[in-house]
């Protein structure tokens, strides 16, 4: 056991030493590397505040229908109550790099498909990546089959797809100005060009930029009214669900049977606290996220730079980039779209052309893997929540057998594809959009709950049938 | 890939859900002390961290009690008594 801890330790150290190092080798090729390690570490450091909280987006609404269990939910609602101060301060200094997406129920069903995904999978976009950093292969195949292959097909398929387009659509995204061999087949391009690009974006700072003076439009418009009090009023629904009938009668006995105000506050906070850990890491989570926004857009001041595309434009790698010079580049925390380069990457290696769609060739562009920032983060994640685990002797290489095969390619493939219409996933859609005061935000939030409702009552089922068969011998 | 659930002794069983990753440890733990009486105790074993956390609050919010937490080579051993 002492021979195992000491591994587990041996192994968080060679795994911390090498990011340092590779971090210096970046420097020492180009200062303008330090965009891309600036993504690294920050990645590192959500995987271990991840891994710490067993923080997932799919626990929050599964656990609470499945279990009863509202601790994930309570993290998350933290977290992004504490995320969306911060990101009120970053507007209001001129210092985010916010900026919000196309508002239309395109987001909820995208929701609702993602939200049946990650439940089926066992892990959201973000979760299954600290989980594999646990050792656990199943997330492992939802990633690679469905967040960066699934993903890579989606953008990329036309043909019989492009049935499925609305006429209206296609010939407003024909008008557009795109190239041909861009807008012409694929049913994706059309979807964006033809229809996301038409729709209006929301900001609710922007509702308030008459009657609110100065900054206080972030903090009352995006983070108040936008994040703070939607949180609040979901914390509430959810102690009166599921915490209160026990705190109370527990309450009851105590002081023998009167409650008021104090005792349903004192239950908030019972709730609130219940999980010391996981509402812990959503406040870390929460304030590293802002954090991230103010050193990644430092750093676009300091390199005078808008896009990582550009810097890769200066040190000669045009090729990474897409026609309009950029390459996928958040500026925060963000999972998708990098593992979709990913999947792009490895199939292009077997023939398949990328370059001819609107998310590759001209939205997020297809750097070389080594050069890209984003997939830095994402593999940050890994490592930090690999770290982590190391830490806490809880890493254990698993390999998925029998059922599990089944639900991480299903669940992989659901939250690609539940990912890409949005222009998200639970960080990029949901929480980041949410906190900024973009409606989108819950709109895909109240999707991805639908979903994971759904595929609870699945497996509740599923699960209420192998145990009957268990229970057979009784 | 099969879950077991076993009868160890008198009022006492054990449920395997190791190598299964959420929601099932959770869902499977749930839904053994559903099937048990008050009293009777189950041995849960997985290794599944993050079902740690919620198998932990499910107990304390129904009322069950953990008498033991273990941890093994990776997995961890939860001993709950239902209540």
């Amino acid at each position: 056991m002492e021979n195992e801890e000491k591994r587990n330790r041996i192994w968080a150290l060679i795994i911390t030493f090498s990011l340092i190092i590779i971090s210096l080798l970046y420097y020492q090729v180009n200062v303008y590397y330090m965009y891309l390690v600036a993504y690294t570490w920050f990645g590192f450091a959500y995987g271990m505040m991840l891994q710490n909280g067993r923080f997932c987006f799919a626990s929050a609404s599964r656990d609470l229908f499945a279990a009863g269990v509202p601790r994930m939910a309570v993290g998350v609602l933290v977290a992004l109550m504490f995320f969306s101060i911060i990101q009120a301060i970053l507007s209001a200094t001129n210092l985010s790099t916010f900026h919000p997406a196309p508002v239309g129920i395109h987001m909820t069903i995208s929701g609702i498909i993602f939200g049946l995904g990650m439940v089926l999978a066992g892990g959201c976009a973000s979760g299954s990546l600290y989980k594999v950093g646990e050792g656990n292969m199943t997330n492992l195949i939802a990633v690679i089959v469905g967040l960066c292959i699934g993903q890579a097909v989606f953008v990329d398929i036309g043909g019989l797809f492009n049935k499925f387009i609305p006429s209206s659509w296609e010939h407003s995204a024909l008008s557009k100005g795109l190239p041909l061999y861009i807008i012409q087949d694929g049913w994706f391009d059309k979807y964006l060009a033809g229809y996301v690009w038409n729709q209006p974006t929301i900001r609710i700072s922007d509702l308030f930029s008459d009657s609110l003076p100065g900054a206080w439009k972030y903090f009352i418009g995006d983070a108040l009214i936008g994040a703070i009090l939607p949180a609040l009023l979901i914390l509430i629904i959810i102690y009166t669900k599921y915490v209160r009938k026990s705190f109370i009668k527990k309450r009851k006995e105590v002081n023998g049977g009167r409650i008021g105000l104090t005792d349903e506050l004192a239950g908030m906070w019972n709730m609130i606290t219940a999980s010391k850990r996981t509402t812990l890491m959503g406040v870390l989570i929460g304030i590293t996220a802002g954090l991230h926004i103010l050193v990644m857009k430092g750093l676009q001041i300091k390199f005078e730079a808008t896009n990582f595309g550009e810097l890769l434009v200066r040190m000669g790698h045009t090729k990474d980039v897409s026609l309009m010079g950029n390459v996928f580049d958040p500026g925060y925390w963000y999972i998708t779209s990098q593992e979709a380069q990913f999947g792009a990457w490895i199939l292009e290696k077997f023939g398949w052309n990328m370059q001819d769609n609107i998310f590759f060739a001209i939205n997020n562009g297809l750097p070389e893997l080594l050069r890209n920032p984003a997939l830095w983060m994402s593999i940050g994640i890994i490592f930090g929540a690999m770290v982590m685990a190391r830490l806490n002797n809880e890493y254990k290489l698993k390999w998925p057998k029998g059922e599990l095969w089944v639900w991480g390619l299903l669940g992989g493939i659901l939250m690609g594809i539940g990912s890409r219409p949005s222009l998200g996933c639970n960080i990029g859609a949901f929480f980041i959009r949410s906190a900024g005061g973009d409606p989108n935000g819950w709109l895909y939030g109240i999707g991805m709950v639908i979903g994971a409702f759904i595929a609870v009552k699945f497996f509740n089922w599923w699960t209420e049938r192998k145990m009957a068969k268990e229970l057979e011998s009784f | 890939m099969a879950v077991k659930f076993e009868k160890k002794g008198e009022g006492l069983y054990v449920l395997d859900v190791t190598g299964y990753v959420c929601p099932h440890p959770q869902l499977y733990t749930k839904k053994s002390l559903e099937k048990m009486a008050s009293g009777e105790k189950v041995e849960v074993i997985f290794d599944n961290p993050s079902s740690a956390e919620t198998i932990t609050q499910l107990c304390e919010q129904q009322g069950h009690e953990i008498l033991e937490k273990r941890k093994e080579g990776g997995k961890f051993i939860y001993l709950i008594k239902k209540g």
